[in-house]
């Protein structure tokens, strides 16, 4: 594959991004609705 | 629209959703970017740099619509005071920011090869720049609220009108390649017609469906850990009126 050290790491960088910001989505979100119900049995 | 106002309304649905978008964005992202990085052929003038096409383009697309989205939001937010309103603003911000970021990086890796500079002040360029910095100034504004407990008006306003004005930005970003003369192509796409090979619109079309499906996952994940967080913060409230 031609320009390899320009697709492999523009392929890296979306994916990382996505992964990334989705894992960090994921966990806010399970960790505030594991603390409303927290609150909720209260 | 009034019906989906309603917090408890909107997580029966988002509950239902996020699981949904979230894996069927997955998939087809996957599918997109494995056909576009192995399967799809090499253009004959860019060679395999056209691979990078299907990672920027899906990118491109969520800076811009996810700015028209925050932007949507921010108005109805500030004119209508709906509750949830603010919250997606506020959920989209982020995510919209990250991928125009990711606009931009991949754009310079596609354009060292092809132009043989990573970087011009191209039209094209510099208003996806402009975009970034209005991301940042909205979530600057947003984020400067939320240390406050959203309890600056001033504050959550300045966020809604700074999104409401920068969506001057979206046509220019638009127009820019037939507005001035750049560096960057003109559109491939239109509503009427494609000048892309079926081999190469296939993978494209794909990561545009599987990246624009996770965005609304993200955004829907964000907007629930929002609303969570807001009905600690109340209870929390409430106790502490209790006890006093």
């Amino acid at each position: 594959m031609t320009h390899a050290e320009f697709i492999y790491p523009s392929y890296a960088l979306t994916i990382a991004g996505m992964v990334g910001v989705l894992a960090w989505s994921w966990l806010a979100m399970r960790r505030a609705e594991a603390a409303a119900a927290k609150a909720k049995r209260r | 629209m009034h019906r989906f106002a309603n917090p408890a309304r909107f997580l029966r649905i988002a509950r239902v959703c996020t699981p949904l978008l979230t894996l069927s964005g997955l998939v087809l992202a996957a599918v997109g970017l494995w056909i576009g990085l192995f399967a799809s052929p090499p253009d004959y003038q860019q060679g395999d740099s056209v691979r990078i096409m299907y990672v920027h383009v899906p990118a491109a697309w969520l800076a811009s619509g996810g700015y028209l989205g925050l932007a949507i939001s921010s108005g109805v937010a500030l004119v209508w005071r709906h509750p949830l309103a603010g919250i997606a603003a506020r959920a989209i911000a982020p995510v919209g920011a990250l991928f125009t970021a990711i606009c931009l990086v991949t754009g310079s890796l596609w354009g060292k090869p092809t132009w043989g500079t990573y970087w011009v002040w191209d039209a094209r360029l510099t208003s996806m720049l402009v975009l970034l910095f209005l991301y940042i100034g909205y979530l600057a504004l947003a984020s400067a609220e939320d240390e406050r407990h959203g309890g600056d008006v001033t504050l959550e306003r300045g966020a809604a009108i700074l999104a409401i004005v920068g969506v001057v930005n979206l046509p220019i970003i638009k127009f820019s390649v037939e507005w001035w003369n750049t560096l960057h192509q003109g559109p491939s796409i239109t509503l009427t017609k494609s000048t892309i090979d079926p081999a190469m619109l296939l993978p494209l079309l794909t990561s545009l469906a599987g990246f624009s499906l996770l965005f609304g996952g993200i955004v829907l994940m964000r907007m629930r850990a929002a609303l969570a967080r807001q009905m600690v913060e109340a209870r929390g409230r409430r106790l502490a009126e209790a006890y006093a």
